[in-house]
């Protein structure tokens, strides 16, 4: 077979016209077929390049290749241009609502309190501290005894205090968590720097502002040389990681039977002072009966009630929202969110 | 304890322009917390006068009694008035508010027809003014000038201060402290009300007519003055100006002799009783009550006497309930005209165990109880029985005392101590002025000061109590901050991790957590059917309400409750948990030990205290009902079934990192054939799945409600990971249909073939489950996944563990393959 210029041009000028005529993407496989494949006039040609002689084969060679790649070219530029006109029809009728739920399965969440609780001692791990708890139904001697709270204080009524029976077992429901300090003092040696929150119980009715079983977090620490001075720091940088950057605190002076001098705390937040908690330097007779070394340490103590700190901190208005387990007020919360 | 402005600044010199709320702030700078500020007279304007009744006329026909009264004001002409009340006559002095006149509530006075009668002002009660609550009749004054203005007269324009006296202040529960207290924040002038000088003239006196006294018990009290007058004229009205005073305080006037006793209370702090002189037989004693079984108080109740109650007795009887109420019996009336005045100091603690074992809790009980200043017995005896012989021309007889003179107590402080425990370094004048603005006398010039104690601080006592005088009187505003931080931080505990991950897992599942009441009725644990350990409730001496009286010993009961209540509530598709203590009486506790606090208890002692506290295990449990998968557009959800909430069961053990069995249970309060046990090394730790029929019925929770429980507390604390390697030449797998009968677990199947497959078994999972062939047997279908680490398996080797497999299988649970 002998090859000429002119057929070959006239091959590669049928084959483009042939592509720019197609429609849509079954008349490009034909194509394929008539320009492409190797039946097709322009395969056929190079085929026949081996009998051409030699000393035009290079030409040749030259000449049909780039007749190939030309088509191959146009092919794949006509075939990317119908796929995509047939998906912009195509996939239109496909076309969904997506605005349409999906399968749902319930909405969970932590309990405010737990987030609370997690928050906080996540903060006091970062300052060193050790998280400690200790049992709900605790020994009066440690709820009380320990604490410089003496046997005829009016704490120890029946007002306030939830015994257990037999009477003669000494047994209470925590009235805070100051038993766990207790018991780290007993346990420990200083230098000493825990948070214990937990749950408590007083005989109080269920109402808006109070529930016989609530919250407290308590901070202890002893150490040498622990001032007013770092109780006041470690106040204040607590509400600060609670309530925010731009609230302040105030210590104002107060009692308890286990701290001296005490302090009331106060945050100022959304323009009111709010009372927040009780505090002051642990009380020498409850170090003493813990066998702390007073020459050596001097330590604080703090404690706050969590519903009131949840109630400031995201303005809720009764407490029977907090207690009364309602998947709804939980959902609120998530798995927590500042 | 209320207190008006007026009476504290007759012992403060106040700046002339200070606001009540800066007065309020003062307190609450040094500690004394303002519970209420009372603006009394505030929205009130006269003309309010004092009027004379000249004439009462009786209206009838009306639903309740009305008077038109004619009223002297010095008015030309007789003014007329309608009023509702009755407790008046003809010639008593009365309030009256006339036309123009504005009452609290901005309330206008005019002059209006009512009842057919021109009422031409209005005669005024205690509370219309907004002086008390007392609206029980109008205000009839003991004096008073016809026509003159009677808000001056009453005093009525004046600020009260509610302020809430920490029990340590004893002190302050008085005029005399509280305006120490004030003059001691803002820097005033003070002057103390308690003037020794005034006891001069009356100790003086010596007579054999005055009742004589004996401290019999030392423990107590340690010092009482008993000061005896005759011809006492107690019918005399109690002047205005004190009887508003009493009033503002918060408590009546009754008459001239109680309200003497009770107003040198207010003013100084020192309770004081008078007895009929006349009905005291012999002298008076100081004892415990012993063989006095009975006591009629003032309040005109019958009390049974315990023997160590505290008492005032005469030779015969027992007089008064010492420090909290005077018997009735002996007390002032109409008729007495000789009057035995009792201060005393008493022991705190008597008084105390004498109010509450009576739930007597009185005006002096509340003082003393919170300690009261020892001189006081003498000056206030004193000062009130000047005010009876100047308001009831009383006779003064004498004196009996008896206890031993008070010491001064000297301390020695260091300043440097103070300053390095507050964290401030305090100057001397510092530390000098506030000690003496709190009545010390201070010596010295030093580091080291020699303070001399004022009677009324026994509280003060350590270092660290005069730190807090000093640190407070200075402002705990001065104090820095500082923020410490612990000597290397330990991280959250297993158990508090383990909590935590639980949590947030059942959260992010869906999972709503409640915290449930853990105070149960005994209805409930019947009806939960809890037997063994779980019926061994704690029960509470004083439970909120009778009808919960008992401990949780499991988180169902509450769970369910709080179930019912979303229910309650148009909840349908609910999963709740909670994590959460039970208490569980099981094990014996030992005898309760209380030893003293003055040292640590020795080691023995401790583990007492602690083996005497019952250990209490912490649980996880859930509640599911209606659907885990919600109905939508789509179609039908799918509802929780018992093998959603074992499987919940599962996952949680599975968290903990523990290897567990599982086992078909009939434990209540679940389904006999629908509950699950897991346990650990043997030990139930967990039980999951439908709840009995008879327990959905009875609290009417939906059908097929499921529930399930874990101990967290005793799950082992799983070893560090070791991790696996992973291979990842591809896996061969082996289908296997068995047969078994209905009796034997999917668990016990699964586990034969795991222990027949060989070491290159990845893992068994159950697709299918057939129980419609009859025979009592149910067909179980395993996927079979084997993997090497060095070669692809080929079937024939795969197809010999299999049937190792099946082999154990038959061998273990009676399996046989499929055809």
């Amino acid at each position: 077979m002998s090859l000429e210029q002119g057929q070959i041009e006239s091959d590669l000028a049928q084959a483009l016209k042939a592509i720019a005529a197609t429609t849509d993407l079954d008349g490009l496989k034909q194509i394929k077929i008539d320009y492409i494949g190797d039946k097709s006039p322009l395969a056929k040609a190079n085929q026949a390049l081996a009998s051409v002689d030699p000393a035009s084969r290079a030409n040749f060679g030259k000449l049909i290749g780039s007749a190939r790649a030309q088509v191959n070219q146009e092919f794949e530029k006509k075939s990317a241009e119908l796929a995509n006109l047939r998906d912009s029809q195509v996939l239109l009728t496909e076309r969904v609502d997506v605005t349409l739920p999906g399968r749902r399965t319930l909405k969970g969440g932590l309990h405010p309190l737990t987030i609370l609780t997690n928050e906080i001692s996540d903060m006091f791990i970062g300052l060193g501290y050790k998280v400690a708890e200790g049992p709900e139904l605790e020994s009066e001697w440690l709820n009380f005894d320990a604490l410089n709270i003496p046997a005829d204080h009016p704490a120890r009524t029946m007002q306030d205090t939830f015994f257990v029976q037999p009477l003669e077992a000494k047994l209470v429901l925590r009235t805070h968590t100051s038993p766990v300090q207790i018991r780290t003092m007993l346990d420990h040696k200083p230098p000493l720097y825990v948070i214990c929150p937990g749950k408590t119980y007083r005989a109080d009715e269920l109402d808006a502002t109070h529930t016989p079983v609530f919250h407290q977090v308590e901070g202890l620490v002893v150490d040498e040389g622990i001032t007013m001075a770092d109780l006041k720091g470690t106040l204040d940088y607590f509400a600060k990681s609670i309530f925010g950057d731009e609230v302040t605190t105030r210590l104002r002076p107060s009692f308890f039977p286990f701290t001296e001098p005490s302090a009331e705390v106060d945050v100022f937040f959304n323009g009111r002072w709010i009372e927040w908690g009780g505090c002051g330097m642990v009380n020498e007779k409850v170090l003493i009966a813990c066998g702390v070394d007073t020459k050596k340490y001097t330590g604080f103590a703090f404690g706050m009630g969590l519903e009131r700190t949840l109630m400031v901190k995201h303005g809720i208005t009764d407490m029977h929202d907090i207690v009364e387990g309602d998947v709804r007020f939980t959902q609120s919360f998530g798995v927590g969110k500042k | 304890v209320k207190i008006p402005l007026s009476w504290l600044r007759e012992y403060v010199t106040l700046p002339a322009k200070i606001t009540a709320e800066q007065i309020a702030a003062a307190f609450v700078k040094v500690g004394f917390e303002v519970e209420g500020i009372d603006y009394q007279g505030r929205d009130l304007t006269g003309p309010v006068l004092v009027g004379k009744v000249l004439s009462i006329e009786e209206l009838t026909g009306h639903k309740k009694p009305i008077r038109y009264v004619g009223l002297d004001l010095g008015e030309k002409k007789t003014r007329f008035v309608i009023c509702g009340a009755s407790n008046f006559k003809v010639n008593d002095l009365v309030v009256v508010a006339v036309p123009g006149a504005v009452l609290p509530g901005d309330f206008k006075i005019s002059a209006r027809q009512t009842y057919e009668r021109l009422s031409d002002g209005m005669i005024c009660s205690a509370k219309e003014l907004g002086i008390s609550d007392d609206h029980a009749g109008i205000i009839v004054l003991a004096e008073g000038k016809i026509g003159s203005d009677a808000i001056s007269l009453l005093d009525i324009k004046d600020v009260v201060f509610d302020i809430a006296v920490n029990p340590d202040r004893g002190y302050a529960m008085s005029v005399r402290g509280l305006a120490r207290e004030l003059a001691g924040s803002l820097r005033c002038k003070y002057v103390d009300p308690a003037d020794i000088k005034i006891t001069k003239k009356l100790d003086a006196i010596k007579s054999s007519k005055a009742v004589s006294v004996k401290i019999e018990d030392k423990s107590g009290a340690d010092a009482i003055y008993i000061r005896t007058f005759e011809k006492v004229n107690v019918k005399r009205p109690t002047p205005l100006w004190m009887q508003r005073r009493i009033e503002k305080c918060g408590m009546r006037s009754i008459s001239l002799a109680v309200d003497i006793t009770n107003y040198v209370m207010l003013e100084l702090g020192q309770p004081l009783h008078a007895f009929d002189a006349d009905l005291i037989s012999g002298g008076l004693r100081v004892a415990r009550a012993n063989k006095f079984s009975k006591l009629t108080t003032l309040d005109k109740v019958e009390r049974k006497l315990s023997p160590d109650n505290l008492l005032i007795c005469d030779g015969k009887s027992a007089l008064a309930l010492a420090g909290t109420m005077g018997g009735l019996a002996s007390e002032v009336s109409g008729k007495t005209t000789r009057i035995a005045l009792e201060a005393a100091h008493f022991d705190p603690l008597s008084i105390a165990r004498n109010s509450r074992f009576h739930m007597l809790s009185s005006e002096a009980s509340r003082r003393i109880e919170r300690n009261t200043d020892p001189v006081l017995a003498q000056v206030a005896s004193a000062r009130a029985g000047q005010l009876l012989i100047e308001l009831a021309g009383a006779k003064y007889l004498g004196t009996a005392q008896a206890g031993s003179p008070i010491k001064k107590r000297k301390v020695k402080i260091s300043i440097a101590q103070i300053s390095k425990f507050i964290g401030y370094n305090y100057s001397t004048k510092q530390v000098k002025d506030a000690l003496s603005l709190i009545g010390c006398k201070v010596a010295g010039g030093g580091s080291l000061l020699n303070v001399e104690v004022p009677t009324w601080r026994p509280d003060l006592i350590s270092s660290a109590d005069f730190s807090e005088e000093i640190a407070r009187i200075n402002g705990y505003e001065l104090i820095p901050a500082r923020l410490p931080v612990g000597k290397g931080g330990a991280g959250l505990s297993a158990l508090q991790i383990r909590k935590r991950q639980i949590a947030t897992m059942l959260a992010t599942q869906g999972f709503s957590e409640v915290i449930n009441s853990p105070f149960v009725s005994q209805e409930m644990v019947d009806l939960l059917g809890f037997t063994g350990d779980r019926a061994k409730s704690f029960r509470i001496a004083n439970p909120m309400s009778e009808d919960f009286p008992l401990l949780r010993t499991h988180l169902i009961p509450g769970l369910l409750t709080t179930l019912n209540r979303n229910i309650g509530r148009g909840g349908k598709d609910l999963a709740i948990f909670e994590i959460g203590t039970v208490f569980r009486n099981t094990t014996p506790l030992g005898k309760a030990v209380n030893p003293a606090i003055d040292k640590r208890p020795s080691a023995k002692l401790v583990s007492d205290i602690y083996a005497g506290v019952p250990k209490q295990m912490l649980f996880v449990g859930g509640a599911v009902a209606g659907e885990k998968t919600l109905s939508n557009w789509q179609g039908s959800g799918e509802n929780f079934i018992w093998s959603d909430a074992i499987a919940k069961a599962v996952e949680i053990v599975e968290a903990t990192g523990n290897e567990f069995e599982i086992v078909s249970s009939d434990l209540a309060p679940w389904h006999p054939g629908r509950c699950a046990e897991l346990r650990v090394g043997g030990k139930p730790i967990a039980h999951a799945g439908e709840l009995h029929p008879r327990v959905i019925a009875a609290l009417n929770l939906p059908p097929r409600t499921c529930v399930f429980a874990v101990i967290l507390s005793e799950l082992p604390v799983a070893k560090t990971i070791r991790a696996p390697r992973i291979w990842n030449l591809p896996a061969t797998v082996q289908d296997v249909a068995l047969v078994v009968k209905k009796d034997i677990t999917a668990d016990q199947l699964q586990r034969a073939l795991r222990a027949g497959a060989g070491e290159l078994l990845e893992s068994v999972t159950l697709f299918d489950r057939y129980d419609q062939i009859g025979d009592g047997k149910v067909s179980l279908a395993f996927t079979l996944s084997f993997r090497a680490a060095d070669r692809t398996l080929t079937a024939d080797e795969v197809g010999r563990y299999r049937d190792a497999a099946v082999a154990q299988a038959g061998k273990e649970c009676g399996a046989i393959l499929r055809s």
